[in-house]
Formats: C-alpha cells, structure tokens, sequence
C-alpha cells in the first residue's frame, strides 16, 4: 500500500436529522470523527443506518444540522466529496468489464491518471489477482463485493463509508478487509462502518442510529404542522 | 487523463462491448423508414416531398428508445452513486456520458440516413443539408434526452414518461431539421434553418448539463 498518510482532521456532524419520505428517521444526532478514528454505526434494520452514510457521503442533505471537517462546515459537496470512499451494497460492477479493468476506470476516474501498480495492490489485497481478466458478469456475489471493497485501494481517500462490508465475505476476505481497514487508520484516515456482526474494526466508537429515532406518531404531527406553518 | 475524457472512454467501451444495443436502435431506424414507402405507396413525388420529415421522425424515434440507456443501468448497480462522488462537478460528468451516447447513437445514425434516404428517393440536393441537419440536431436530441432520462430515474415504466416529457420537447428540432431538407430541394438555401438547429445545440450543451446533474443529484438522493 502506499504510503502517503492524510491530513484530513477530524469530520463530525452535530444536531442531525433526517426526514425520508416524510418520516423523520433520526434526529438530534452527533458524532465525531478523529483522523485515525472507527465508528461502528449500530441498529435495527430500517433504523437509518445507510441513511446516515448516505448522509455522510453528500448524497442526501441533512434535513437540520450540518457536517464539518476540523470545525469548518461542509458548504462544498464536491470537494468533501473528494476526501471518501462510499462503498454502498449496491457494487457499481460492470458486467461487460474485467476486473482489472473496472478497476483500474475507478483509479484513473479518482487518480486522474493510470495507475496499474495501484490496481495490482488493490486486487492482491483483497485476492482478485488470479481473476483480473475475468469480465463481472462472471464473478460471484462474493467475488464483486470484493471489487468494490478493493476500489477502496486504488486511490487514497481519508474517509470510508462502508454500509455491511461484511455480507457475502468469506473468512479470508474478512481477514483481508480487516487489515485494509487496520492500515487505512494506521495511516491516519478514518472509517465509519455500518454493520451487524463486527470483527474487523478494533476499539471504534458505537453509535447506535436507533436510539436518535424519534417516536414516530409525535413527530409526524410536529413536522407536518412546521410544514403547514411555513 | 481526466474525468470526462475517462468516463467517456469507459462509456465507448462498454457500447462496443454491448454494441448489440446501438445496432438495434439503427435497425430500428431502418425498418421504421422503409415502412413509409410500403405505407404511402411507392409514387416518387410523395416520397420525395415528404422523406425529409420521415427521416427525421424516424431518427427521433430511435433515438428515444435508446435514452434510457444513459443513466439506468448505471443508477440500478451503484455506479450512479459513485459518479455523484467524484469530488467533479457533476455537469462535466453527465456531459461525458451525454457525448458517448450521441457518439454511439447520433453518429451511427446520421451514418445510415444516406441509405435510407435513397428508399425514400430524396432528391441529390436533400443529402448535404439532411447530413449536416443531422449533425447540428442529433447533440442537441441527446442533451435534451438526458434531461429527462434524469428526471424519470427511478420511477416504473419510466419509458413512456420519458417519451411523453422529451417528445415535445424535440418539435423544434423536428421543424426546423426537416425544413433543412425541403429547403434545399426546392432549390432554396438551407442556411438559416442550419444556423438555427446550431443555435439549439448551443443552447442545449448550455443549459442541458447543468439541469441533467440536477435531476441525477434528485435521484441518487
């Protein structure tokens, strides 16, 4: 891996809230995020989980509160945007590239230039060497999770959002991205991953998206009379 | 290598790859044109007044089918998401993926419409404005397209939305292209109504992107 370390600081988000389809998901929550820091975002299902990654990403805007980096609120998606990885559980595979080649669009498309070194480490990593000229339409729901945890490598960012990296992993390739991730803080970026069973993060921070769940019958009535007043 | 140049070098690959898609929308355009001979009788003076317009109805008809092609498969793997991320502007990266679709659309198209011309005996002097109509139309179709491709990202049976929102849309391209045609053959010249389709197209690669990142930015959210 390469190693250059980042210099982000410390990303937080204060006094969140998040309204979907007219329900307020969570509301009323911080977090904050050294350089070198995990967070292992907790709940049931449906409990706003990929929302507050998505969230984090720039993808959804906060309904109340703001995001920062080192105290500095976030006023340019593009240029946070710069700074993270989103690996989602949708895998963003082309089925009519191969491996290598996917990865290597991603490297170029962040790197703004050709780095086949970077591609190799990333496929070595997490395994996907023998497979580089396979085409993704080919590669097992296991095999493509592991192209896009490996798009984590082949440009550096110092934020990663991870939403269940762990689902359709086999041992060693949860071996492979716990050391990812080890490395990754080691060098000083951060993580925030959204999981269930959780053996790859090391002393992270908890925070449990469900218990910023508002009870749902009060507040539909608040916001809807906010609405009508505004 | 930047992000426009990388992402429209992937989007050609991939068209290749799969390049039973932008065939289809050509064969498309081929079968819908030579039923207008068999629909309207073989008589070559209807043919001839009226093959500008066929052609061009045609064309944005096949066009059509293929719009949806820009963002969809991209929105239901994820890729979507990741292009959002860039840390880009958005605009340079939908405007990359508007290019490679008239380059693997319009072109092929404009390409086939000489031949297709000839079954509609258009007369020798319909050709050059009819190709260079097609030039100046055609970015302006796709950019126009991808405006509404957008807004239809994840609705059900996003088609027939897209057709009706776009259709509309693509009159003024529609008059003004197939007047091109029948200027020339009536011996006048084509040269206004090809400055004005330049005009749309400059206003479309204006505006389109910008609106079409918009939509995309509503739909991953």
């Amino acid at each position: 891996m390469s190693g250059d370390s980042f210099t982000a600081g410390t990303f937080s988000g204060s006094n969140l809230a998040c309204r979907r389809g007219g329900r307020l998901v969570f509301t009323g929550l911080a977090f904050s995020l050294p350089a070198g820091g995990a967070l292992i975002l907790r709940g049931a299902n449906g409990s706003g989980k990929t929302t507050l990654l998505r969230l984090m990403a720039g993808l959804i805007p906060p309904t109340a509160g703001h995001l920062a980096w080192s105290d500095q609120p976030l006023d340019d998606s593009d240029e946070h945007a710069a700074k993270l990885r989103f690996v989602s559980h949708l895998d963003a595979v082309k089925p009519a590239l191969s491996v290598a080649e996917n990865l290597s669009f991603w490297s170029a498309l962040w790197s703004g230039r050709i780095d086949d070194a970077a591609t190799l480490r990333a496929m070595d990593a997490f395994g996907l060497r023998h497979l580089a000229t396979f085409p993704g339409r080919l590669l097992s729901a296991g095999q493509r999770h592991r192209l896009a945890l490996a798009r984590l490598l082949v440009a550096p960012a110092p934020l990663w959002l991870l939403d269940e990296p762990g689902n359709a992993l086999d041992e060693a390739s949860l071996g492979a991205l716990t050391a990812a991730i080890a490395d990754h803080r080691g060098r000083g970026g951060s993580v925030v991953v959204a999981s269930h069973g959780s053996a790859f993060v090391n002393d992270g921070n908890t925070l449990d998206v469900g218990t910023f769940t508002p009870k749902t019958a009060v507040h539909w009535s608040d916001d809807a009379d906010e609405e009508s007043a505004a | 290598m930047n992000v426009f140049s990388t992402l429209l070098a992937r989007d050609l690959k991939l068209a290749i790859r799969q390049s039973a898609d932008s065939l289809t929308v050509v064969a498309f355009f081929a079968i819908a044109t030579v039923l207008f001979p068999f629909g309207v009788g073989p008589e070559t003076n209807v043919l001839e007044r009226i093959s500008g317009g066929v052609l061009w109805v045609t064309a944005l008809l096949a066009a059509l089918l293929s719009l949806d092609r820009i963002f969809t498969v991209d929105y239901e793997d994820g890729t979507l998401d990741q292009l959002v991320l860039t840390g880009q502007p958005l605009s340079i990266v939908v405007l990359a993926k508007i290019t490679a679709h008239w380059l693997t659309t319009g072109v092929p198209l404009l390409i086939v419409s000489p031949l297709l011309a000839v079954t509609l005996h258009l007369p020798t002097a319909g050709y050059a404005p009819l190709l260079l109509a097609l030039l100046l139309g055609t970015p302006t179709v796709s950019l126009v397209g991808a405006v509404g491709a957008a807004l239809v990202l994840g609705t059900r049976r996003g088609g027939v939305l897209l057709s009706l929102l776009v259709l509309p849309l693509y009159i003024p391209v529609l008059i003004f292209g197939a007047m091109a045609v029948e200027a020339a053959t009536t011996g006048r010249s084509a040269t206004p109504e090809l400055l004005v389709l330049a005009g749309f197209a400059v206003l479309a690669v204006t505006l389109c992107p910008w609106a079409t990142a918009a939509a995309v930015r509503q739909a991953v959210e």
